[in-house]
């Protein structure tokens, strides 16, 4: 049995999803090879070799690659699927994008979005916005499956597997990447982050989403994210919302801030391990999953939080 | 230019999903059922489509028992122009459904294909990729912004970190995130003249599709419940357990 964990990067380093995906695979009992493609991904394909549990890495570097256009990826992993046991990507915009593409090219199902592993073949996933978890079997082969970064702990470095070069399948001419906005932030990334503060409705705007959320994640050195309502009210971007439709999450510490606790939000942060809540409705379902409530006025609790934690 | 948009009947979003005892499945049976609502915002896209002049035809799938056509007449109600209803009552997976509305699109040749990016009961995200692939059209996943140029679609995508831009070749499959629109709700007049609209049925065996299982499941169990903690009397008290009794800070 070997196992190919599809990577995912930005041409220069490794998406940390890609380690834990790694950390996964390694439950399937068998050899690990690690797909980096990309273009100019040098530095991508060598932080792969250094993972402790990977045997080889395979780069295949095209322009074609250059921005993970899901029609030329899904065409090369297709074209070595059949050589795996498994393949399995992170459950990202990216792998999600890209992996039941593959999937239907090979002609084979997908589990999406794993939490734990059973056996080779029987997985574990969340549905229903993760109110119910279902076990499933697959009997179709290359078995395919997106794995929740969050649910398993990343795998170790100190590796150094070889890296054998990969053929381009080339550039499917169907699509043509034009742009990217990313968010810019000096703030640790949502997903990867220790600690977590998200703001929900009860801040009113987004002036007082900077005036009071930001200053407590600065002293925290938190990463910042927020309810669907919040960024629905337009008080911060999409790429904020933690939920079950935006990010999943499972930091450290999870600070939600008027944020009142519908379904659709539990389901991204509920496997945080400790959570605090701060809503001045002692009501708010948040506080029924919260280790820590706080029934309070926000915008008198968060200038006394940012002057407590000195 | 027509556009295909298939839909899924689920479990209307504000219902308490319980898990059965037999650990069969969720309970089904008298819960209220909606249409998806990713692809309610995939039908609504469509109908601005059609409204800026932009395609002439608005053709709603949906797959699965005789029940499912309400939720078709519902997406008819907002604007859809006509059903094909592939009849079965057995359970469809995400390549299953891909092959079946393959099939359709061979006969119906829309310019294209608009879904939600997944389903909230099964939530696999998957159907819209498997279905570009198998017709070997581009794909727009998690669409926040579509804009269809003469020969080809710019949509604006959810991503990690942010948004991001493609051209597709039409024609295309295009998947709904949220925030692409609102859907409108369907006004009486128009509920009353969606049930004389055309509604075909069809069978997997009418398709050359055979319906295939790979994924079975063993059992449904709820997720562990998480304890409601303690409530605290002041920021202070906050602070304090978080660094000496959680030691998080």
């Amino acid at each position: 049995m070997t196992i190919l964990v599809i990577a995912e990067h930005n041409n220069q380093s490794l998406n940390p999803g890609t380690l834990n995906t790694v950390a996964a695979a390694t439950k399937l009992g068998g050899d690990i090879h690690v797909l980096v493609a990309g273009h100019n991904a040098g530095a991508a394909a060598q932080a792969a070799t250094k993972i402790a549990v990977v045997a080889k890495v395979l780069h295949s570097d095209d322009a074609a690659y250059a921005h993970n256009l899901a029609e030329n990826i899904a065409t090369l992993i297709a074209s070595i699927g059949k050589n795996y046991s498994h393949v399995a990507a992170p459950a990202s915009f990216f792998g999600k994008n890209v992996l039941p593409r593959a999937a239907a090219l090979l002609d084979v199902a997908q589990v999406t979005d794993v939490v734990a592993i059973e056996s080779a073949d029987t997985f574990v996933r969340p549905i229903y916005a993760g109110n119910a978890l279902a076990t499933v079997q697959i009997t179709s082969t290359p078995i395919l499956l997106t794995v929740r970064p969050t649910a398993f702990d990343p795998a170790a470095e100190g590796g150094s597997a070889s890296v054998e070069a990969l053929a381009s399948t080339g550039d499917t001419g169907l699509s043509s990447f034009i742009g990217q906005e990313l968010t810019k932030s000096e703030r640790p990334d949502l997903q990867t982050a220790k600690i977590v503060i998200s703001g929900g409705r009860g801040l009113g705007s987004g002036e007082n989403y900077e005036k009071y959320i930001i200053p407590v994640a600065d002293k925290l050195g938190a990463a910042t994210g927020a309810s669907r309502a919040a960024v629905d009210a337009g008080y911060v971007p999409n790429d904020y919302q933690v939920g079950q439709t935006g990010k999943i999450v499972a930091p450290n510490l999870y600070i939600a801030v008027g944020i009142s606790g519908a379904i659709q939000h539990l389901a991204g942060m509920k496997d945080s391990k400790v959570i605090v809540a701060i809503n001045k409705d002692s009501e708010a379902p948040i506080f029924q999953i919260a280790d820590y409530g706080l029934v309070a006025d926000l915008f008198e609790a968060l200038p006394e939080l940012e002057k407590a934690l000195g | 230019m027509k556009i295909i948009v298939p839909v899924k009947r689920v479990i209307d979003a504000y219902v308490t999903i319980r898990v059965k005892a037999d650990q069969s499945g969720v309970e089904t049976a008298n819960v209220k059922m909606s249409m998806n609502p990713f692809c309610e915002i995939a039908v609504e896209e469509a109908i601005r489509m059609k409204e800026a002049g932009k395609a002439t035809e608005i053709i709603v799938v949906s797959a699965g028992p005789a029940t499912v056509q309400e939720t078709m007449r519902t997406a008819m109600a907002m604007g859809a122009d006509r059903g094909i209803h592939i009849l079965c009552d057995e359970e469809i997976q995400p390549l299953t459904m891909a092959k079946l509305l393959k099939a359709i699109v061979e006969k119906e040749q829309p310019g294209l294909v608009l879904t939600g990016k997944q389903a909230i009961d099964s939530e696999n995200n998957q159907t819209g990729q498997m279905l570009a692939a198998l017709l070997n059209w581009p794909q727009g996943t998690f669409a926040s912004k579509i804009v269809l140029e003469s020969d080809h679609a710019v949509v604006t995508r959810e991503i990690d970190g942010g948004l991001e831009t493609l051209k597709l070749k039409m024609p295309c499959v295009v998947t709904t995130d949220l925030r692409l629109n609102e859907p409108r709700y369907a006004a009486l007049p128009n509920i009353m003249k969606a049930k004389k609209k055309q509604l075909d049925t069809v069978t997997p065996a009418d398709l050359g599709v055979t319906v295939q299982s790979a994924i079975k499941t063993l059992k449904v169990t709820e997720p562990p419940k998480r304890q409601a903690g303690i409530k605290v009397a002041s920021v202070e008290e906050l602070v304090a357990k978080l660094k000496t009794e959680a030691k998080v800070i």
